[in-house]
């Protein structure tokens, strides 16, 4: 199972086991990670699953759509790296992904 | 103080069928949001996306969805309570009574809590500042306009709010545009427009960049932007105006004695009652064992609460089931013969 590693904003970190086909919210979500809120539960209406991927990971996942983006601009202190965790799908090739959760959601 | 059967907080789609199964069995009910229209997060969330999983509705959307169930509850003449929050809920003897931000107090047997995922506010800039500033010259909304007139306004966002009230506002004010991307997001119309004012210099545009810090004493001089290059400036402005939508916050239900489970109020699934008699949670907000956060988890868990609703409003008569295709009763209710 790709493993995800959880950071806050302090650099404390939790790398757990995820499921393929788990989104990265989810994985957050169902081992009481906090920093991830997730208040629309997935339904890319609320951005308060916003993480930062770690910069070497921006290329290896798939880009963010409209929708994605648009909702990024409601966020807690977007950057550059910013995504929805909710959009993020686990899989092998997320094996090792490292993400940041904002000081705040909301 | 009003009197009525059920205290409805929350108008989405569970608190507008709670409505309806209330009014069925011949309860009446008030309603109270803190947004300014009905609908909830199907208006404010997703107006516009399609739901798919209504039963016998293959597709409609949230604002369809909306006012299919206004349609459907109209002959019960409900008054909502618009812009108004609940502030305060105490215990006396068997009612309960509901205070809101708008001083209105209510009292009843029963209150039916549809919160979802609590009270939209709008999302706040994060700069330290800005609390000292907000509602002397800094906004996240425009109440009226007027107070706008002749000054040098910096609207911060890249969405409809923002692109409309900048073309509002530039009518008779000088308007900077500041967005953390270079793409704004609106009615290619309004898009337009904007692109034309700012060829006439009456717009500024300012991206991809963001707020830095804001200087003044009483009200807001100047503030500091800082583009993504790194490079800072300087903007005189007088009045800063954020449209960076709305978030939730589960606000004053947390402090009503309720068993709570995270941001959640746990219920029983038999009539959806909370630990407090008389106080039920239902929709996105309640929690038991197999909860789904589905609108039509929702419509069921009212329609359980609502029989002991009557029970509680009700105490000296029968509660008889009945079914709306045979109870003359029910359809005389909802205006049939």
């Amino acid at each position: 199972m790709p493993k995800i590693t959880y950071k806050n904003n302090q650099g404390k970190f939790k790398t757990i086991k995820v499921e393929n086909g788990l989104t990265v919210m989810e994985g957050a979500i169902q081992n009481d990670i906090p920093g991830i809120d997730a208040d629309c539960g997935g339904s890319l209406a609320c951005a308060t699953c916003h993480v930062y991927v770690e910069e070497k990971w921006l290329d290896k996942i798939p880009k963010a759509e409209e929708a994605e983006v648009d909702m990024i601009d409601m966020a807690y202190e977007p950057k550059k790296n910013s995504r929805l965790s909710c959009q993020l799908t686990v899989s092998d090739e997320l094996d090792g992904l490292i993400v940041t959760t904002p000081a705040k959601q909301s | 103080m009003k009197k009525t059967d059920t205290i409805i907080i929350g108008a989405g789609p569970v608190g507008l069928f709670a409505v309806h199964q209330l009014g069925i069995k011949g309860l009446n009910s008030i309603v109270i949001d803190n947004l300014d229209k009905v609908g909830g997060q199907c208006i404010e969330l997703y107006p516009d996306k399609p739901i798919y999983d209504i039963p016998a509705v293959p597709e409609c959307t949230g604002e369809e969805l909306t006012k299919k169930l206004l349609e459907q509850i109209k002959p019960f003449n409900t008054i909502f309570f618009l812009n108004e929050r609940v502030e305060e809920v105490k215990q006396d003897k068997e009612n309960w009574i509901v205070k809101t931000n708008n001083h209105n107090e209510f009292s009843a047997p029963n209150i039916i809590i549809a919160g979802g995922v609590g009270s939209f506010e709008p999302r706040k800039l994060s700069v330290k500042e800005a609390e000292k500033f907000e509602n002397k010259s800094l906004f996240y909304a425009v109440r009226n306009k007027e107070q706008f007139k002749n000054k040098i306004i910096s609207i911060f966002g890249g969405g409809d709010s923002a692109l409309d009230w900048a073309l509002e506002l530039s009518k008779f004010s000088k308007i900077n545009l500041i967005h953390r991307r270079n793409e704004f997001r609106g009615a290619p119309h309004t898009l337009s427009e904007i692109k034309k004012l700012e060829s006439e210099g009456k717009i500024l545009i300012k991206t991809p960049c963001q707020l830095e810090s804001i200087e003044g004493d009483e009200n807001i001089s100047s503030i500091t932007i800082k583009f993504d290059s790194g490079k800072t400036e300087k903007i005189k402005t007088n009045v800063v105006l954020g449209f960076f939508g709305l978030i939730m916050k589960l606000g004053p239900i947390a402090d009503w004695d309720l068993n709570m489970n995270k941001k959640t109020i746990e219920v029983n699934s038999e009539n959806f009652e909370t630990n407090k008699k008389g106080i039920f949670a239902v929709g996105d907000i309640c929690n038991y064992p197999g909860k789904l956060k589905l609108i039509l988890s929702g419509f069921h868990e009212v329609a359980l609460a609502s029989v002991e609703c009557f029970k509680r409003a009700r105490p000296d008569e029968k509660y008889r089931f009945e079914f709306t295709t045979s109870s003359k009763t029910i359809q005389g209710r909802l205006g049939k013969k």
